[in-house]
């Protein structure tokens, strides 16, 4: 009989979407506001419930839009509540100029990102389109790769955001039906210790009769740059604290899926690059290709905003070539936008690696272990012939063009 | 300011903002603001307001403030709303001030919604007839014939073809408890219709005319005087809506025919110019006789 580990024992197998509701019930926010939206669906039908029950102590606003959602938390962050929404894809796009105006604030509003495609054609399956697109609004990025992580991430999450240093919203994106729609054995958050772990939110400023300040004020182009250079260095702190809730979170809980970057057998000839749920895939491959004698090792990047340039440089100092895959493409580039900021990472370091890029995994289509082999083989090719092709579309039916 | 002597207005809007002089709007939110109390956090979306009193560092509010967007002050105030009621604050009131664009056009998706789940919000829209920060565009509040940038009048146009969106009746339709129109025109009733909406339960809605003497072509001294008219005339009744039921109205004594509010401002003068113009005043005419019969004006 197999010995279960204490971990095992308070494992139970639930649905992704369950995990991260259970996760957000556990930090307790004040405020949640959403509108429902395939597939991050199930996570506010989830903390409905919780609400309906009495499980759950928070005022639930059934906003008429996604853009109402976020724009309803803007208001109740400012007035000092700590928030919570989930969204994905075309909602998410729709939400676009709340996201610069929350970050812009300085809103630790937490948000689930259930990763989905854009339209057109419409397709309601998994890629990281929906987010990347979303980079630059000065929201912390994420990516998580299993269930476990979805969840646990959200209360990472709170502690980033809310931290005085920080005071940045944070997207904690986890791939569409992938993670959310999956029953996965999860050690669900447990109420205690996420008391231990999450100090409450503490509002550095906020709407108050007694004390009046002024939110989203005016301002011109004598001081609109200093304000965006406020949220870079917002963005730099949030680097280190993203770490040190890490090493915390492991401490209390005792579990780690990484911290700006985690590291698979990193020590490798062939590295690749990658986000979200594909990792599973590939770390299952590089055991495999370990086996069969391949030196080919991950770097899994879990911060894409703040980006962990230092982090990544170091891993690839290694490496004889880097392989990126993306499930997301800036039209125009043939290019990923991971493998865009690597390139652009490494080009002012001594390090002159061949970087090759993989799109893959668009609109859902699945990324079976022989893909990873494929790119895996590709990537050696590379590594001993030099690069031919710099970035490469995955499975494109040719006849069906 | 309308003030008298002896009874200084203390307003919680700093004279320092840089409204334009005889703003409309700066004298609204003022009168607003009055009638709204101190414990009150207001939230502006985009528009002149927001513009003429925040430019930083300098904040003419002396209550909590916020601007978010354009389209979303309803969605922000539904969420500082349930935040206080979260956080166990159940005195603090919450406001909206927003202009007319903001209201009748892009934010009324978020509008809408407020009102369909009934979050205690007062929703005020100064009401200017325009988008008056952008250079006078026209909105859906924007009056029948009235020349604006983007519904000039030309060799084959006479302005704005279309009628004023009735907001306060939709606000009706969605069960508002409390509804009013009001005037700077007359600033003891726009006073006591705001403190009225902010004390009634549930989301109320109240439109104060704002005359805009940039963007509607008049002397500023003349603002109160060009408000007073547009109530004379029946081209803004003043009416209270509680519980969907039309319970006041301000009587019209000795009315005014249209030409006379319509002739004081630029923005209607080509219809004192051109042959067609008389069937367009004609028109006009109507629409303040239909609003003198719908609300028993007279």
């Amino acid at each position: 009989m197999m010995h279960k580990s204490p971990e095992m024992e308070r494992m139970s197998v639930v649905e992704g979407s369950y995990a991260v509701a259970h996760a957000v019930k556990t930090c307790r926010p004040d405020v949640i506001s959403a509108y429902p939206i395939t597939p991050q669906t199930h996570i506010v039908e989830y903390l409905s419930q919780f609400v309906a029950d009495g499980e759950l102590n928070s005022e639930y606003i059934n906003v008429e839009s996604e853009f109402s959602a976020l724009s309803a938390l803007v208001g109740a962050s400012a007035a000092g509540a700590r928030t919570y929404s989930a969204t994905t894809s075309q909602g998410l796009a729709l939400m676009n100029e709340v996201l610069f105006n929350a970050s812009g604030m300085r809103l630790p509003i937490v948000m689930t990102i259930v990763n989905r495609s854009l339209s057109a054609p419409i397709n309601i399956w998994n890629d990281h389109q929906d987010s990347i697109s979303a980079r630059d609004a000065g929201w912390i990025q994420l990516y998580v790769e299993d269930a476990q992580e979805a969840g646990d991430a959200i209360a990472q999450a709170y502690w980033v955001a809310e931290n005085h240093d920080v005071l940045l919203p944070t997207m904690v994106c986890m791939d569409g039906f992938i993670l959310s729609h999956t029953y996965e054995p999860v050690v669900l958050l447990e109420e205690e210790k996420t008391r231990e772990f999450l100090p409450p939110y503490e509002p550095l400023h906020k709407l108050d009769p007694a004390n009046p300040k002024a939110f989203g004020m005016f301002m011109g182009p004598e001081m609109y740059t200093e304000f965006r250079y406020m949220q870079e260095l917002a963005m730099d702190a949030a680097l280190p604290k993203i770490k040190e809730a890490a090493a915390l979170f492991k401490k209390i809980y005792g579990r780690w899926r990484g911290d700006v970057v985690d590291e698979y057998h990193a020590d490798a000839d062939v590295l690749l690059i990658a986000m979200g749920s594909v990792v599973g895939t590939i770390k299952d491959v590089i055991d495999e290709l370990r086996e069969e004698g391949v030196s080919v090792g991950l770097l899994k990047v879990r911060a894409f905003r703040p980006f962990p340039k230092q982090e990544i440089r170091e891993a690839i100092k290694r490496a004889k070539v880097v392989a990126v895959l993306d499930k997301d493409v800036s039209i125009g580039t043939r290019e990923g936008a991971l493998f865009s900021e690597i390139k652009a990472a490494l080009y002012n370091t001594p390090t002159r690696v061949p970087v090759v890029g993989y799109i893959l995994g668009l609109g859902g289509r699945d990324i079976p272990a022989a893909r990873i082999r494929q790119i895996v083989a590709d990537a050696e090719r590379v590594m001993e012939e030099g690069i031919k092709q710099e970035s490469t579309y995955i499975d494109v039916n040719e006849e069906a063009i | 300011m309308m003030a008298r002597k002896g009874t200084p207005l203390i307003s919680k809007l700093a004279p320092g903002h840089r409204g334009c002089a005889g703003c409309g709007a700066a004298l609204a939110a003022k009168l607003v603001l009055e009638g709204a109390g101190d414990d009150i956090i207001v939230c502006s979306p985009t528009g002149c307001l927001e513009v003429f009193t925040t430019p930083f560092p300098d904040n003419a509010w002396q209550v909590p403030w916020i601007h978010s967007l354009f389209e979303n002050a309803a969605a922000v105030a539904s969420g500082i709303e349930r935040a206080l009621r979260a956080m166990g604050n159940d005195h603090t009131k919450v406001m909206v001030i927003a202009g007319d664009g903001s209201t009748f056009d892009i934010g009324f998706g978020a509008i809408s919604g407020m009102w369909e789940r009934g979050h205690d919000v007062t929703y005020v829209c100064y009401d200017n007839e325009a988008y008056m920060n952008t250079g006078i565009q026209r909105s859906g509040s924007t009056p029948l014939c009235a020349a604006t940038t983007t519904s000039p009048a030309g060799r084959v146009s006479l302005g704005k073809p279309q009628n004023k969106k009735n907001m306060p009746e939709i606000a009706v339709a969605h069960g508002c408890p409390y509804v009013a129109t009001t005037s700077i025109g007359y600033p003891k009733d726009v006073i006591t219709k705001v403190r009225k909406a902010v004390h009634t339960e549930g989301p109320t809605y109240v439109q104060v005319h704002s005359p805009c003497c940039t963007g509607w072509y008049y002397d500023p001294s003349l603002t109160a005087e060009i408000a007073r008219l547009a109530v004379e005339t029946g081209l803004y009744p003043l009416v209270e809506f509680e519980n969907g039921v039309l319970t006041n109205v301000r009587k019209i004594h000795k009315r005014k025919p249209v030409e006379e509010y319509l002739k004081a401002q630029g923005r209607f003068k080509h219809l004192f110019k051109k042959e067609e113009g008389k069937e367009a005043l004609r028109r006009i005419q109507q629409i303040a006789d239909d609003n003198v019969k719908r609300y028993a004006l007279e």
